[in-house]
């Protein structure tokens, strides 16, 4: 076997462990925060604060 | 712009009225550059020779700058409109506020589409890149590319999830190294520094254009190679710290730096390569630069355009899903898409549910589906996309007129870029058309599908009241 089957298994699993974290860290957010919390972005809050600053 | 700090830890991310998490204010001009640039770049290291195969190197030289006329335009036109409606979604964004819902709804498929398929595409060519390296280190069997094709996605997915600001960090280096690479290359070949390989006349002599100017037309599709992305600017609006100020800079830097990388990369490749073998960018140059390179007899030019290939096609992917996802995001966040794709992460802040969930798209059509497929439906997506913006920005300048709303940048001698930019796509619409007649119309009827789908079924969960966020005074005319 040479090196670079050896690398295709690393790639392989790099990958399942970096999708592993990605999947986990979402299922322990969804269920640490409420989905009011998680879902509660607003667009246009800056453009608020721009737009009152340049009438006033 | 207002005198309030908008990065302080009271106002970060949280609006004054009740926004509890948002997507983090971190990033600045720099950052901006990196995306806009770093999307794009890939497409001087491989893809935009396939235009001189359509025309000859003359042709691939005039697509260049008229794509460059065209890609001026978009810069011009997305900074004056996205330093005004600064908010995560860039363009689809922009069509909700100024044109209506259906088109809103189609710009965002557009956009993520066009980033998606780019991405997988990314992907495949990083996959391909490595197998290149494995043979030129000796290995002899065939290398399984499907690994690194995951491992690019996982890792640049990761990334993102992460956060914004090392994400588009990572993207400013590696691009900041593979536009040096071309400035580099361009030095060491021209003769500027050292001795010069350009044989400009010699390998032109006879090939001028060799289809005649229906070459020059032709060539046109692949011209937009050199430039596509560099739109995707825009879906930072929400994360800058300073959207009025970075989001022009960033974007018109970028589309500058782009103009001489592009004009720099025909010029060197273009002078050392037969105009046959840069053309055929399947079994004759897949990556002319790093052709060029080899050809330069400088073993330190090969490794720094072989490491500029692998970063530029990173960078791109990397921008991709950062775009991607922000784009999904506000769909969701509209209801336009179901709104638990909303949702930001708490602590990464993040849209982490729309980051992965397009991972596996992103998989299926970088394992699935052939790279010139690929590509062409992405830059039909973004085709469709340029099309909306000149309308976009009439209607914009036409319903809130300079000086009623304030602007972060005011583009010059309107209307005269917008009626360029739709006149330039619809020559680019008749180019793509002469190569791949049957994706465009199957492409148009997918999005007419969709449309049909959107006013049916799923406007009726729109919240209609809450569409428009802007604080601006009432059109004009309404």
């Amino acid at each position: 076997m040479q090196t670079w089957d050896y690398i295709e298994y690393l790639a392989w699993g790099l990958s399942a462990l970096l999708g592993l974290f990605m999947v986990a860290d979402w299922l322990k957010t969804d269920t640490t925060y409420s989905e009011d919390v998680l879902t509660s972005s607003r667009e246009g809050e800056l453009e608020a604060m721009t737009e009152e600053s340049f009438k006033g | 712009m207002a005198d309030f700090d908008i990065t302080s830890k009271v106002q970060d991310g949280m609006g004054p009225h009740g926004t509890k998490v948002g997507l983090l204010r971190v990033l600045g001009p720099a950052h901006v550059w990196a995306l806009g640039v770093g999307i794009v770049l890939v497409g001087e290291y491989m893809g935009w020779n396939f235009a001189v195969g359509k025309g000859g190197a003359y042709a691939a030289l005039l697509a260049c700058w008229f794509a460059g006329i065209l890609y001026t335009c978009v810069a011009m036109i997305d900074s004056e409109v996205t330093s005004t409606v600064a908010a995560a979604g860039g363009q689809y964004t922009q069509a909700k506020h100024i044109v209506g819902p259906l088109m809103a709804f189609n710009v965002g498929l557009y956009l993520v589409f066009a980033y998606t398929m780019l991405e997988a595409a990314n992907a495949i060519t990083a996959g391909y890149l490595v197998s290149v390296v494995a043979t030129m280190t000796g290995y002899t069997g065939a290398l399984d590319q499907r690994p690194f094709i995951v491992l690019v996605i996982m890792f640049l997915a990761w990334l993102n999830y992460r956060g914004v600001l090392a994400t588009l960090t990572f993207n400013l280096v590696i691009t900041a190294i593979a536009f040096a690479a071309i400035l580099i290359i361009f030095l060491s070949t021209s003769g500027i520094v050292g001795g010069g390989i350009m044989q400009h006349a010699a390998l032109f002599e006879g090939h001028e254009l060799p289809y005649g100017w229906i070459g020059v037309l032709a060539a046109m599709h692949f011209g937009l190679w050199y430039y596509l992305g560099i739109e995707g600017t825009t879906q930072a609006a929400e994360e800058v710290r300073s959207p009025a100020r970075a989001l022009p800079f960033g974007t018109l830097a970028g589309i500058m730096t782009l103009l001489i990388a592009a004009t720099l990369t025909w010029y060197v490749c273009s002078g050392v390569l037969p105009w046959e073998f840069l053309g055929d960018g399947v079994s004759g140059s897949v990556a002319p630069l790093f052709d060029t390179a080899r050809l330069s007899g400088s073993t330190g030019l090969v490794w720094l355009l072989g490491f500029g290939t692998l970063f530029a096609t990173l960078a791109s992917a990397n921008g991709c899903i950062n775009d991607a996802s922000r784009a999904w995001f506000a769909m969701g966040r509209d209801k336009y898409l179901p709104s638990w794709f909303g949702a930001v992460h708490p602590k990464y802040r993040t849209p982490y549910r729309s980051i992965v969930f397009l991972v596996p798209i992103a998989l299926i059509f970088a394992l699935g589906a052939p790279l010139d497929q690929v590509i062409t439906f992405s830059i039909l997506s973004g085709l469709l996309e340029y099309t909306f913006m000149p309308l976009n920005i009439i209607l914009f300048r036409k319903k809130w007129p300079m000086g009623v709303i304030k602007r972060g940048y005011e583009h010059p001698f309107h209307p005269l870029p917008a009626i360029t930019l739709l006149a330039l796509c619809a020559v680019t619409f008749f180019a793509v058309f002469l190569g791949y007649g049957t994706q465009l119309v199957a492409m148009i009827g997918f999005y007419i599908v969709v449309s049909l789908w959107f006013h049916f079924r799923r406007y009726r969960f729109i919240d209609r009241g809450a569409q428009f966020t802007m604080p601006w005074p009432r059109p004009q005319g309404y």
